[in-house]
C-alpha cells in the first residue's frame, strides 16, 4: 500500500466523524427549536425569536422565556457536561461501568450540594464550589480505597458502588432532615430534574464547560493514547501521570458543576460515551460526540418526561429508565468480553 | 545520523514497596543491536520501562545523552526513543492503519496537523513489516502474529533513532521470528537505529545481538559479545539450566543445546 491509500483512508475516517458531529449539532439545534415552540401549547416560530431578541411578546415572553428557554439550555449544558465527563472517565479508565455516575462522584458532588442548600444555606457559586471538592474527594477516596500497589479497574468500580450507595442514603438523610421535606428537591439530589430551571443557573455550567471541558477535549489525543495502555501511551510520547490528573480534575468538575445545579441525572454519563463510541466507531475519539449526545439524551429525555409519557416525570426517571437495562447489560457482559471504550 | 548515547546507572526501580532492580549499570552500545535475556520475572520489562521513562527511578539515573530520561519532556524522548511494550491493548475495533498512525502521535503537538510525511512513515512501517494487506482490517480480528507485526509496525512509524521492544518474536512462527530480527538489522544497519530487544530464545539473540545482556533477580549478570556471555556456566547461572554450547554452523556464533532430564543420548 502507497501513502496515498494512507491518506485516503485517514481522510474518509476523519470525515466520517466530522459528518457524525454535524450532524449531532443540527439534530441538537433542531430540537432546541422544538422545545421552544411546542410544549403544552404552540408559540410560532416569529414569536420565539422575538422573545430571544428580547422583545416582550404577551404570553410567549412567560412561556418561552421564563419556562421553555432556561429549562432547554440547562439541558443542554447539562447533558454537554455528563456527557464529557462521563465519557472522559470510561476511555482513561478503560471501562464502560467506570463512570462518574456509577462509582459514586456525581452522588458525591449532589450529596455536598444538597448539604450545602439544605443544611448550610448557601446558594449560587458557593454551591458549585462545594460540589467540585467533594467529587474530588469522593474521586482520590475511591483511588485511595482500590489502591493495592496499582489500581485495578474492577476494585475501584466495586469500591466506587459501595460509595455510590453510601452517598444516596447520605442525600436520602440529609433531605429527611430538611425543615421543608419536598418531593420535587428529593428527587432532584437523587436522580436529577430541570424543573424551576432558572436562566442564571446555565451560568456557572456554561463557565465549567469552557474551563473543564476545554482541557479535556485539548487532551483528547493523550486520552486516545490511553487506550492502548499506560506502558504504550508513555512510549507515545503521553505524560501518563499528568494525562490522568487532568482528565480527572477535569471530569469532576464537570459533573460536579452540573450536578449542583440540576442534580445528578441519571445514567447520562454512563450512556453517553457508549451511545457515541457505537456511531463514531474506529473513526476518531468519541470523547466531543459523547457530550453531544449527552445534551440529546438530557433535551431528549426532558422533553419525553414532560409532554410525551402519560404523567409528568423529572428527566432523571427517564434516563434512568433507559440506563439501567443497559447496565444490567454490561454487568453480564463485561467479564466476558471485557471493556468497549 | 546522530548516535544517541543510552546509559543506565545504579538504577533502582520497583513497583510500591518492593524494589525489583537493584543498582543496575548498563551502557547501551550506539547504533549497534543489544539483546536482555534473563528468567521469567528477573526484571527485564522493569528494566525497559525504566529506561523508557514510564518508572521513575527509585536510586541511581537513566542518561539520554547525558540527560536523566525522567525529566526531560514526555514528547521530546518520545521522537528519539521509542518502546514497543510486552502487552499493548488495542482498542476495539481499531484499524491496523489507524494503530500504526498512532506511531507518528509523538511528533504531533495539539495544533500541528497531520501531514504527507506522517503517512509516509506508516506506510513504510506497514511495508517493512509486511502488513500493508492487513490495513483497512480490524486488529482484534487478527491471529496473535499478525497483531504482534502491527504494533512492530506502530513501534516502526514512530521513527525513533532508539528502540526498544520487549519480547517482540513472541507469538511469531519461526518464520515470522527471523522476518522481524532480520528487519531489525536492516532498521540497525540502514538508518543506524540503535536497537535494544528483550528476547526469550537464546540462540537468535546471541546470532542477532551484537551485544548479549544476561539479567538475573534485578541485577546485570553478564554483559558483552556473544561469544563471552553464552556460556554454560552463565546459562547456569542466570537459568538453573545445565547446557552445552556448540558453534552455530550457519552464523558462527555460540550456539546453546538445553540439558534436560529425558531424551538425552547415552544417558
Ligand atoms: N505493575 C506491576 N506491579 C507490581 N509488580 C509488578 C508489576 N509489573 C511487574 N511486577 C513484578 O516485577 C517483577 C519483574 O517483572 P518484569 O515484568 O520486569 O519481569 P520480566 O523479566 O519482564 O519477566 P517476563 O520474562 O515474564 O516478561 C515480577 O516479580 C513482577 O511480578
Ligand atoms: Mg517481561
Amino acid at each position: 500500500m502507497t501513502a496515498e491509500a494512507i491518506t485516503a483512508g485517514r481522510l474518509r475516517r476523519a470525515r466520517y466523524r466530522s459528518r457524525v458531529i454535524w450532524t449531532a449539532l443540527v439534530l441538537l439545534a433542531a430540537g432546541f427549536a422544538v422545545t421552544l415552540m411546542l410544549g403544552q401549547s404552540f408559540t410560532p416560530p416569529q414569536d420565539v425569536l422575538r422573545v430571544l431578541a428580547g422583545q416582550e411578546v404577551p404570553g410567549a415572553s412567560f412561556t418561552v422565556g421564563q419556562l421553555r428557554l432556561p429549562r432547554a439550555v440547562l439541558a443542554i449544558l447539562a447533558g454537554l457536561s455528563f456527557g464529557l465527563g462521563g465519557a472522559a472517565f470510561q476511555i482513561m479508565l478503560r471501562n464502560p461501568l467506570a463512570s462518574p455516575d456509577i462509582i459514586g462522584i456525581s452522588s458525591g458532588a449532589s450529596a455536598a450540594a444538597v448539604f450545602a442548600i439544605v443544611v448550610m444555606g448557601l446558594d449560587g457559586a458557593a454551591v458549585s464550589v462545594f460540589a467540585v471538592v467533594a467529587g474530588l474527594g469522593v474521586a482520590i477516596a475511591i483511588y485511595a480505597l482500590s489502591f493495592r500497589g496499582g489500581v485495578a479497574g474492577t476494585r475501584l468500580i466495586l469500591v466506587g458502588i459501595g460509595v455510590q450507595a453510601m452517598m444516596q442514603s447520605f442525600i436520602s438523610y440529609t433531605l429527611s432532615r430538611a425543615p421543608s421535606w419536598d418531593l420535587q428537591e428529593a428527587i432532584r439530589w437523587l436522580a436529577g430534574s430541570l424543573n424551576g430551571a432558572q436562566l442564571a443557573q446555565a451560568v456557572p455550567v456554561l463557565l465549567s464547560l469552557l474551563v473543564f471541558g476545554g482541557l479535556l477535549v485539548m487532551r483528547t489525543r493523550d486520552l486516545e493514547a490511553l487506550r492502548l495502555g499506560d506502558d504504550a501511551a508513555s512510549a507515545l510520547g503521553t505524560d501518563v501521570g499528568r494525562t490522568r490528573a487532568v482528565v480527572v480534575v477535569a471530569a469532576v468538575g464537570l459533573i460536579a458543576v452540573a450536578t449542583a445545579v440540576v442534580g445528578p441525572i441519571s445514567f447520562v454519563a454512563f450512556l453517553a460515551g457508549p451511545i457515541a463510541a457505537r456511531i463514531v466507531g474506529p473513526n476518531g475519539s468519541a470523547l466531543l460526540p459523547a457530550a453531544l449526545v449527552g445534551a440529546a439524551l438530557v433535551l431528549a429525555g426532558d422533553y419525553a418526561g414532560q409532554f410525551l409519557l402519560p404523567g409528568r416525570y423529572p428527566v432523571g426517571v427517564v434516563t434512568g429508565a433507559l440506563g439501567a437495562p443497559y447496565l444490567i447489560y454490561l454487568i453480564i457482559h463485561v467479564n466476558r468480553t471485557g471493556a468497549s471504550l | 545520523m546522530t548516535a544517541h548515547t543510552l546509559s543506565v546507572q545504579q538504577l533502582s526501580a520497583g513497583y510500591g514497596d518492593r524494589l525489583i532492580l537493584q543498582g543496575l549499570n548498563l551502557d547501551v552500545l550506539p547504533g549497534r543491536v543489544t539483546a536482555i535475556v534473563g528468567a521469567n520475572a528477573c526484571g527485564k520489562s522493569t528494566l525497559l520501562r525504566a529506561m523508557s521513562r514510564l518508572l521513575a527511578p527509585r536510586g541511581g539515573q537513566v542518561l539520554l545523552d547525558g540527560k536523566a530520561v525522567h525529566r526531560m519532556a514526555p514528547r521530546k524522548l518520545a521522537q528519539v526513543l521509542g518502546l514497543l511494550p510486552q502487552s499493548p491493548v488495542a482498542p476495539e475495533g481499531i484499524t491496523v492503519a489507524d494503530l500504526v498512525s498512532r506511531g507518528r502521535h509523538p511528533h504531533h503537538g495539539i495544533l500541528s496537523r497531520w501531514n504527507r510525511a506522517d503517512d509516509e512513515a506508516v506506510a513504510a512501517a506497514l511495508e517493512a513489516t509486511r502488513t500493508t494487506d492487513l490495513a483497512e482490517r480490524a486488529v482484534d480480528e487478527l491471529s496473535g502474529g499478525q497483531r504482534q507485526r502491527v504494533w512492530i509496525a506502530m513501534a516502526l512509524a514512530q521513527e525513533t533513532d532508539l528502540l526498544l521492544l520487549d519480547e517482540p518474536t513472541t507469538f511469531l512462527d519461526i518464520a515470522h521470528q527471523v522476518e522481524v530480527l532480520d528487519l531489525l538489522c536492516d532498521l540497525n544497519q540502514r538508518r543506524g537505529t540503535t536497537i535494544v530487544m528483550v528476547l526469550h530464545d537464546l540462540n537468535l539473540a546471541a546470532r542477532y545481538a551484537d551485544h548479549l545482556v544476561a539479567m538475573a533477580a534485578g541485577r546485570l549478570h553478564v554483559s558483552g559479545s556473544p561469544d563471552e556471555v553464552l556460556t554454560a556456566a552463565n546459562v547456569r547461572a542466570v537459568f538453573g539450566l545445565d547446557s552445552r554450547i556448540i558453534p552455530d554452523p550457519v552464523s558462527g556464533r555460540p550456539m546453546m543445546l538445553p540439558i534436560g532430564r529425558h531424551r538425552m543420548a547415552g544417558a
